[in-house]
């Protein structure tokens, strides 16, 4: 089999691709495995080196922070909790907001919608002050209630979802209501079914957007128990002995390393179910 | 009452369309009827108002007994089969058949034979395990029949299901229909607006135009009897001829003939229609037919001319007569076969 030009050249482009998301990680991933001294004196490094269990049995198991107590596997576990709840209720309810929005025709559906996504425009980082207040004064503040609740409403997954159901027969409706469908086994039983890829994509969208939340857990939590993976990743920089700040270089490797394994099962685990949509055209 | 009674329904759309007017008719039990019409007529809405699927704005619906206005289509055990189906993509057929059981909580066991049996009766049983995305036009147009039979429904709802497919299949797809409608029995109402189509299945026609029922009757009846100029002009392949005229003292003048003692008090203009195969060749007879085209179809030919005025006009005769181009032909019409109409109202005065 020959290539013509231009394939090559488009194979060099996503090889160059590759190598750029690849590189750094393998670069992480080669230093953490190496002594933090040796990385100081030397730089970061490509082999692997052996100190790659010692540094990996430190992060997950030695406790940190003021009290001494909080582990990284903790904040791991903190963060995928976070993660799943912020991402499973924003598409349970875009969804099922979008499904009002577009299969209950009452007068205010238009302007509910651009409401909706007109909260687009104020962030969370915007109206900080105010959610702090209203969650604090709920007494939800070092929970994991008080982490998820105030971001699982989702302008952006509500209009992607609105518009895909736009887009699905009215006679499909019409003939499931003949077949004795109501309100809530017609959501059930086709919309979620036909949108399955689609939940798939919000899903990861919304984990890692959860996953990498930083200001609003530095905010919420006071208690070490409650800390993420991103706030623990500042804390460990920080870090210091006895007056003499030794940077601990191999085990951030070895953290960061670690810290990316949830949001990468994620996607693993549902592209199938993305792929899959994908390639069966369902018409 | 009969099994299903529209009585004065009226169809008004939110913007203003007025679909359908005070329309009152009556479908026997077991009966096919059908609705034949242009596009646009409010066939469809008619169809939709009796599935529920549209509100009616004045006038009532029975069914089976029952006040139907204000029921739920889920709950008023009607079937539909859909123009373009609308199987249910992310289902095999076997649950696309089984969906609406299902829902009304019956037991697996009875659902798996009455799937089955469906199945069987389609010749469908071959592909349940298939995605509809994976069966031809044919073979999905029998699924959404199997899914309207499957249920035992009151009446059986098709909105001209038979447009999506090709010539051939369509012919075969009407007989099935037709063969299977008997067999099962089930009150049906079939929309079209293909004509053949309405004369081959029904067993009463409603032909429709501009959200009334122009006429109501068996197929031989409208063929036979057409109440008026749209319902002439509409029913019969190739279209009736209408020539101009004008009506007094029982004689009918058109342009270069005369036909006398008329069944008609009327007087004024009027339009004349002869159908293509009412007319047979003699000599001196009342119509000259200059022969443009003549379309050999086998069993029939197709003559299309102009008359003296330059009117087109068509003549069906048997194939076996030959026919040249440019001939004059000298026709008569068989046994006082024309129908007259009022020019202004359309309404058959003879
Ligand atoms: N949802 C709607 N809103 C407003 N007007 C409508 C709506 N649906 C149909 N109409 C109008 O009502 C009239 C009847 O429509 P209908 O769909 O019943 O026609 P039809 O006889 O089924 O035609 P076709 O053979 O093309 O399907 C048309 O003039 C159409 O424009
Ligand atoms: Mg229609």
């Amino acid at each position: 089999m020959k290539f013509k030009p231009l394939q090559i050249i488009a194979h060099i482009i996503l090889i160059l691709g590759v190598l750029l998301m690849v590189v750094p990680i393998w670069i992480s991933f080669a230093s953490s495995s190496h002594d933090s001294v040796t990385i100081l004196t030397e730089g970061m490094k490509f082999h692997i080196g052996d100190q790659l269990a010692r540094n990996y049995n430190e992060v997950l198991n030695e406790k940190g922070g003021w009290s001494e107590e909080v582990t990284a596997a903790k904040m791991f576990i903190n963060s995928f909790i976070m993660a799943l709840g912020i991402a499973t209720l924003k598409v349970v309810i875009s969804a099922m907001s979008a499904y009002a929005l577009v299969y209950y025709r009452f007068k205010l559906a238009v302007p509910i919608f651009w409401l909706i996504f007109i909260t687009l425009l104020v962030p969370l980082e915007v109206r900080i002050f105010p959610s702090y207040k209203i969650v604090s004064d709920l007494g939800l503040t070092n929970s994991y209630t008080g982490l998820i609740l105030p971001l699982v409403a989702s302008a952006t997954a509500t209009f992607f979802f609105r518009q895909f159901y736009k887009t699905i027969p009215d006679e499909l409706l019409e003939s499931a209501k003949l077949d004795g469908a109501n309100a809530w086994s017609f959501f059930i039983d086709f919309l979620v079914p036909l949108s399955k890829t689609m939940i798939a994509a919000m899903f990861i969208f919304m984990f890692v957007y959860g996953y990498s939340q930083y200001l609003w857990p530095l905010i919420m939590t006071t208690a070490e128990e409650y800390w993420t993976v991103v706030m623990g990743m500042k804390i460990i920089y920080t870090e210091s002995y006895e007056g003499v700040a030794l940077p601990r270089t191999a085990e951030r490797f070895a953290y960061i390393i670690l810290s990316m394994i949830p949001p990468v099962l994620v996607v693993v685990f549902l592209q199938k179910w993305f792929i899959k949509g994908l390639i069966q055209t369902e018409k | 009452m009969s099994f299903l009674d529209l009585k004065n329904v009226t169809k008004i759309y939110p913007n203003g369309t007025k679909a359908v007017h005070e329309t009152s008719l009556s479908v026997d039990e077991g009966e096919f009827m059908v609705f034949v019409g242009p596009s646009g007529c409010g066939k469809s809405t008619l169809l939709r108002m009796v599935a529920g699927l549209e509100d009616i704005t004045e006038g009532d619906i029975n069914l089976d007994g029952k006040l139907m206005n204000e029921v739920d289509p889920s709950e008023r055990d009607v079937a539909m089969v859909f123009q373009n189906y609308a199987l249910y993509p992310h289902m095999n057929v076997y649950n696309n058949l089984a969906y609406g059981l299902k829902n009304r909580g019956i037991d697996k066991q009875t659902i798996e034979q009455k799937v089955n049996d469906a199945a069987k009766l389609l010749q469908i049983s071959d592909y349940l395990q298939r995605k509809p995305s994976m069966l031809s036009g044919g073979q999905r147009q029998r699924v959404a029949m199997g899914r309207a039979i499957v249920r035992n429904p009151k009446i059986f709802l098709f909105d001209e299901p038979l447009s999506n497919l090709d010539a051939k299949l369509r012919i075969q797809m009407r007989l099935e229909i037709k063969k299977l409608q008997q067999k099962v029995g089930v009150t049906s109402i079939f929309v079209t607006h293909d004509q053949v189509e309405a004369m081959t299945l029904a067993d009463r026609l409603a032909v429709i135009n501009n959200g009334i029922i122009e006429q109501l009757g068996t197929p031989i009846e409208i063929y036979d009897n057409p109440k008026s100029l749209f319902v002439a002009g509409f029913i019969g392949s190739p279209q009736m001829n209408f020539l101009d005229g004008n009506l007094k003292n029982k004689t009918l003048s058109a342009e270069g003939f005369e036909i006398k003692d008329i069944n008609s008090d009327h007087e004024g203009e009027v339009t004349l229609g002869i159908r293509p195969e009412h007319l047979s060749q003699t000599e001196n007879g009342l119509i000259n037919l200059k022969v443009d085209l003549v379309e050999q179809l086998g069993s029939d030919n197709l003559v299309y001319g102009q008359l003296k005025d330059k009117k087109d006009f068509c003549y069906r005769c048997p194939g076996n007569q030959t026919i040249e181009k440019n001939s004059n032909l000298s026709l008569n019409i068989d046994n006082n076969k024309y129908y007259i109409f009022d020019k202004s109202t359309g309404k058959r005065v003879n």
